[in-house]
């Protein structure tokens, strides 16, 4: 682990201009990746988690416009970059893992083709050698007979098979970057933390690192160095995971961790948090979580809160934040 | 082949009585057209084989009925039945050439329109609507009358009607496709656009079009008589199937319908057939037909 991060966010501001008004999905993210870390991305539906991905692999469509803020991999700013430069970075230096493997492989092509063609595009192997390099990318993942199943077309896999296929695609080109984007939430839990298994060890095999967004902090708890907790696009809070999952300092925080079911606390009803989020096209003036936050003063409506250093390794937004011991 | 023999779409195919006669009838047409000249021994278009003499025999089982003219003979001595087999020629010709071409430029403008959206979507999508509130047989005949017949010309009409319900269909299919996550994976790992277009769209939004081209040989088939009858189509040294109905209407009511009844029994036939086998194509190919 170098002290240098791998990929470095700063100030990330991404903006729709819709007929509705301006959406302010991301609107002032900083974060840091380093090599052979991985980094979970967590919020709510609707917080601007994928945005994020989408933005640092320059892939936000018009209306979305980056609006300001630098991304530094390995400091060169990906948010300046050409759009050739741009795809080159993508699949060679980032790649993506997706949500849904029943729509992320295309079901016209064999596997063996799909992963071909990126080997076409990002290095310059003959056939056999790309041949050999998906055969054992294939048997990495956990697919027995590759060469055999390189010929399969997608609905020959199950969902579980179909997103290895998916994360050897993403890692066959050898990037020092993966976005995994809710890579677990469309699979049954007992193939879950198969696959979760799959990409740490993965990531430990080639020292890249790794950007987990999800919405379930049960998987980020598993997986993540570090945990970046994301509220209608801004950062609420975020530190090491055992720091943050132990004691969090923003009430949001505490909420998302309350919701998780635990089967060692015996409970009438799960908690949750109450309200949903406000509508992001116009927020309100000073801290966004107020109206559900537990600890709202008056000051809350008035000022938005500053990132700022709190216990542990936390950094959190918030007025009145949490103490370790405290109750939410 | 065995694995063809076992799918489902063969096994459909034979149980299905519609798609046999279509399929039946389009093969007769396609060895006619193929064999036509082959089959008869007087070329209906070399002047020096006519002779006054033949005109206007009936068929042979009338009496004053010739052997040597099975349908009957025309005006200028001409075996209709070889006029027959030379008109379903042209007429076929043109409707499989006017497809093919319709399904290159509407696929291509509807895979640009949906992909890249924006003005070109606009502006594309703004022509198909005007060109689709008005019926095409009104389109082709104002092209037709603006820039006379000839083989070419009604090719270049049918063209311009035709193209629109591929751009439409095609549009609907891309804009759906692209949302999907493998176009998404396709952009991510760096491929340029005219390669995720070309690879990953396209393939997927081809099979509604193989419906629509099935059925759109029958319908350029008909406007294409249409013109032909109203006498904007083809030149009389090429008649089609609709001019001959046309050449033999003029004497339909002296008693002399065997010139203008056979070939229209055909271009019946023929595109009765197109569109029994089209239609069984969309029940097997649409999936929530079934």
């Amino acid at each position: 682990m170098t002290d240098t991060p791998l990929l470095e966010v700063q100030d990330l501001r991404t903006y729709f201009h819709t007929f509705a008004g301006t959406v302010k999905a991301v609107n002032g993210v900083s974060f840091a990746v380093r090599k052979g870390e991985v980094m979970g991305l967590v919020g709510e539906s609707g917080g601007g988690k994928s945005v994020v991905g989408f933005s640092i692999l320059g892939l936000i469509d018009s209306p979305g416009k980056i609006e300001g803020g630098q991304i530094l991999l390995e400091a060169e700013d990906l948010a300046q970059a050409t759009e050739d430069r741009l795809r080159a970075v993508r699949g060679r230096e980032i790649s993506m893992v997706f949500q849904d493997p029943m729509t992320s492989l295309n079901p016209l092509h064999t596997v063996g083709r799909q992963m071909d063609e990126v080997l076409r595009l990002h290095s310059d192997l003959d056939a056999g050698a790309r041949h050999a390099a998906c055969v054992a990318m294939l048997e990495s993942v956990g697919i027995s007979r590759a060469a055999e199943r390189l010929r399969a077309y997608p609905h020959q896999f199950s969902g579980g098979m179909r997103q290895r296929v998916v994360i050897a695609i993403a890692m066959l080109a050898r990037p020092k970057l993966i976005i995994a984007d809710e890579p677990t939430t469309a699979l049954d839990v007992t193939i879950q933390s198969q696959i979760l298994k799959l990409m740490r060890a993965q990531i430990a095999g080639t020292g890249a690192a790794m950007i987990l967004i999800t919405h379930d902090l049960a998987v980020v708890a598993e997986m993540a160095d570090h945990i970046t907790v994301l509220y209608c696009g801004n950062v609420v809070e975020r530190g090491r995971t055992r720091d943050l999952i132990e004691a969090p300092s923003h009430p949001y925080t505490r909420g998302l961790i309350d919701s998780i079911p635990d089967t060692t606390r015996r409970l009438d009803r799960l908690s949750q948090i109450p309200g949903s989020v406000p509508d992001i096209r116009n927020l309100p003036q000073g801290c966004n979580f107020r109206d559900r936050c537990p600890r709202a003063q008056a000051i809350c409506a008035e000022t938005e809160p500053e990132l700022t250093q709190q216990h542990a390794s936390l950094m959190a937004a918030c007025h009145f934040p949490l103490r370790p011991g405290d109750s939410a | 082949m065995a694995g063809f023999r076992q799918s489902e779409f063969f096994h459909n195919y034979t149980r299905s009585s519609s798609a046999i006669i279509g399929s039946g009838l389009m093969a007769l047409f396609a060895f006619a057209v193929l064999a036509g000249p082959f089959l008869v021994a007087q070329n209906p278009y070399d002047i020096a084989s006519l002779n006054l003499m033949d005109s206007y025999k009936p068929p042979i089982w009338l009496e004053g009925g010739d052997p040597r003219f099975w349908l009957g003979t025309d005006g200028q001595g001409r075996d209709v039945w070889a006029s027959v087999l030379y008109g379903a020629r042209i007429s076929v010709f043109i409707g499989l050439v006017a497809m093919i071409a319709s399904c290159i430029i509407g696929t291509v403008l509807g895979l640009l329109a949906g992909f890249y959206g924006g003005w070109l979507d606009a502006v594309i999508m703004r022509i198909a609507d005007v060109q689709l509130s008005f019926p095409s047989i009104l389109i082709a005949l104002f092209l037709m009358s603006a820039v006379g017949t000839g083989v070419d010309k009604v090719l270049i009409a049918l063209t311009a009607v035709g193209w629109v319900v591929y751009a439409r269909t095609v549009r609907g299919s891309t804009l759906s496709e692209i949302e999907k996550e493998y176009v998404q994976a396709a952009r991510v790992a760096g491929l340029p656009n005219h390669k995720i277009i070309r690879k990953h769209v396209l393939p997927n939004v081809l099979t509604p079009l193989i419906v629509i081209a099935t059925i759109q040989v029958g319908t350029f088939v008909l406007i294409e008589a249409s013109l032909s009858f109203l006498g904007v189509g083809v030149p009389i040294t090429q008649p089609s199937l609709g001019l001959l109905i046309k050449n033999g209407f003029d004497v339909l009511f002296s008693g002399l319908w065997w010139t203008s009844v056979f070939p229209g029994l055909a271009i019946m036939m023929l595109v009765f057939g197109i569109n029994l086998f089209g239609d069984f194509l969309r029940d097997e190919l649409n999936p929530r037909l079934k």
